[in-house]
């Protein structure tokens, strides 16, 4: 299974995707990393283009649910019909905004990489 | 460290657990007058070079520690409504964030700053933001912090241009600016031009302030930033003394003495962690840079060989399980930063690994500064661990680790090409994962966190809900500047930059000039990105 991770908007706090990112190496998975200020337009390109089966959307900065209506849109537009997650500075009661938004799940601050590894494995 | 030396007590010799410290040091169970018998430190005194013991030989005895706290407002009106809130109430330095666009060179208007305008601090497009939050406010009696990087020649030339224009005599200006680009590059992220142009325009600040702005304090090198990213104690005095002489050579390359320069060097740098250890890497630290600025760059003055420091409490160290052990922490952080001889400190507040901080929390921070100046006695005499056997030798060992470590940025071609490969990056956040992982399995020890844990209910969490009809006012009053400036005369300010960036010239003259037309922040970066290019970020993790 291969996971793209990626940094939309402005917020340049990549410890956290990285640290998931070596976490899912280790645990099988192959990851792909945008790097930092995509949008998320070339980071649904970047999904495409490299045949991915999820997208992580790491951001710290709190404009998670600006980010994750845009995403649900480009993801709509561009046919692309694969789970997204948001991980991040995400307080609790966002996660459920998230999901109905559209992601098929949120991590909210501190939550613990066996937990995501878990995650995917039931994915 | 001679660890065959027989006189010194091994954990073998009492048949203890062996123990290292983050930075993989090894501490014997009981340190002698034999662990410092080669040491220099015996000799050494606060004051005097090179400065292990402090920079002063009165140090808080005749004043403590400045204590500033970090703040950040969305609008430039509302910045100026908590400035002369601040004034009223006797704080006589100003410390001014930045929204995110306007660290990365955008205006308001742009589509990539959609939904952060104003999100994270203040918002700059134009001079005129700059003269709404500045309104009313006497530069002469107040020092203002800039905390920018990637478009911190912008804020410098537009604060400058603000007080020039007010009628301020420049020449006796005061004031800082974060403005280190080479840490954002390895923790933050704010970068927008290549490295070594990004360097470039630091150095102009440095050149144009030492010329026309001597008071003013152009760059702040922070090693907080790297180790918040995942280096350990001795990485992060190296990587920032790294950046530090990257600086420093750019300044002596326009011609600059290394006495006017480096006197005018400050540093940041974050505290968590052991507590021993802390305290070390800043006394090592200390003596090593002074050794450094007197022997490679021979500085004749003593004070161009103080490190001087921000240290504060890391939110690093802090946990969002039982918020309040943070209260505990950051009290131990306020010591080790006092029992280090920092010049001024800032805390973390307990609450904020999960919310934005509340006024009191944030008191409480204050108050954990001063009820060790007033309660604690630390002010009383300097340096209260000099001649302590374990921190003189821990000492000793840090001035050399952190030494080594420098070398090792020497092996991969030097700062610059450190970062531009991603060499410092892939190595710190290699370290990230092995500390998160070692925390989330518990191999090292966090209380709430892997031990003495408990079930809590979940937080309440606030977030500033995002004022979009402020955002949407912000990118009227730009629309308006716009209209109403003179844009022929913009055009040339512009054209003068683009010549001078290609003709490598120092561009503090030219920004000065077009930020007085008011030309945005947006359009001098877009103008610098033509010529320079866009940093192309090595992918590593």
């Amino acid at each position: 299974m291969k996971v793209l991770l990626s940094k939309p908007g402005l917020d340049g706090h990549d410890v956290g995707v990285k640290v998931l990112a070596h976490g899912l190496i280790e645990a099988g998975y192959e990851v792909v990393y945008t790097g930092l200020r995509k949008t998320i337009d070339e980071i649904v390109q970047m999904a495409i283009e490299n045949k991915v089966d999820a997208i992580g959307l790491s951001i710290l900065s709190g404009t998670h649910l600006f980010l994750a209506q845009k995403m649900k849109e480009v993801m709509d537009a561009n046919k692309l019909n694969i789970p997204w997650f948001v991980g991040g500075n995400v307080p609790p009661l966002d996660v459920e905004k998230l999901e109905a938004i559209g992601a098929s799940k949120a991590f909210p601050t501190s939550t613990k990489v066996v937990d995501v590894v878990n995650y995917f494995k039931e994915m | 460290m001679n660890t065959k030396n027989k006189s010194k007590i091994t954990a073998e010799d009492l048949g203890v657990k062996k123990v290292y410290l983050e930075s993989g040091i090894e501490v014997n169970p009981i340190y002698t007058a034999e662990d410092v018998e080669n040491s220099n430190s015996k000799h050494e005194m606060p004051g005097e070079y090179p400065f292990t013991r402090g920079i002063h030989n009165t140090m808080y005895r005749k004043r403590p520690f400045t204590i500033r706290q970090y703040a950040g407002f969305a609008s430039p009106e509302e910045t100026n409504e908590r400035f002369q809130f601040l004034i009223a109430n006797g704080q006589s330095g100003l410390n001014v964030a930045f929204d995110l666009p306007t660290q990365c060179g955008l205006d308001s208007d742009d589509p990539r700053a959609m939904g952060e305008v104003g999100r994270v601090g203040m918002t700059v497009d134009t001079l005129d933001d700059f003269e709404i939050a500045f309104k009313n406010i006497d530069l002469d009696k107040i020092t203002v912090s800039l905390t920018i990087n990637g478009s911190a020649i912008i804020a410098i030339a537009m604060y400058i241009a603000m007080a020039e224009k007010a009628g301020y005599d420049i020449s006796k200006l005061r004031g800082t600016a974060q403005n280190d680009i080479l840490k954002e590059f390895i923790g933050r992220g704010t970068w927008i031009f290549p490295v070594d142009k990004s360097v470039k325009l630091v150095i102009d600040t440095i050149e144009y302030c030492a010329k026309h702005v001597p008071k003013y304090s152009p760059v702040s090198v922070c090693g907080y930033h790297i180790r918040e990213s995942g280096a350990n104690p001795i990485q992060e005095m190296a990587y920032a003394f790294c950046i530090a002489k990257a600086y420093t050579d750019g300044a002596l390359s326009r011609g600059i003495d290394i006495d006017d320069f480096a006197s005018r060097l400050s540093f940041n740098f974050d505290i968590y962690g052991n507590l021993f250890e802390q305290i070390a890497k800043f006394r090592g630290g200390r003596r090593l840079w002074a050794k450094i600025i007197r022997e490679e760059y021979l500085a004749k003055n003593d004070d161009s060989c103080w490190l001087r420091m921000i240290a504060g409490g890391g939110g690093g160290g802090l946990t969002k399980e039982q918020p309040e052990n943070n209260i505990v922490r950051s009290a131990y952080y306020a010591l080790i930063s006092a029992l280090s001889g920092t010049q001024t400190m800032a805390l973390c507040s307990y609450d904020e690994a999960y919310t934005i901080p509340t006024e009191h929390s944030a008191e409480i921070s204050l108050r954990t500064m001063q009820i060790m100046i007033h309660e604690m006695g630390i002010c009383d005499t300097v340096d209260p661990l000099g001649g302590s056997y374990y921190v003189e030798s821990l000492t000793d060992t840090f001035e050399t680790a952190i030494k080594e470590e420098m070398k090792t940025v020497d092996k991969w071609g030097g700062i610059v090409n450190a970062v531009a490969t991603g060499k410092i990056q892939e190595s710190v956040s290699k370290q990230a994962y092995t500390r998160e992982m070692g925390m989330q399995t518990g191999k090292v020890d966090k209380v709430g966190v892997n031990i003495f844990t408990r079930e809590e209910e979940s937080k309440p969490v606030e977030f500033h809900p995002y004022n979009q009809e402020a955002a949407d006012k912000q990118v009227e009053k730009l629309k308006r500047i716009k209209e109403s400036r003179n844009n022929e005369l913009v055009k040339q300010k512009l054209a003068t930059i683009r010549k001078d960036a290609k003709e490598d010239k120092n561009l503090m003259p030219s920004i000065i000039e077009a930020v007085k037309e008011y030309a945005t922040v947006g359009e001098i970066v877009q103008v610098m990105k033509d010529v320079y290019g866009e940093f192309k970020e090595p992918i590593f993790f």
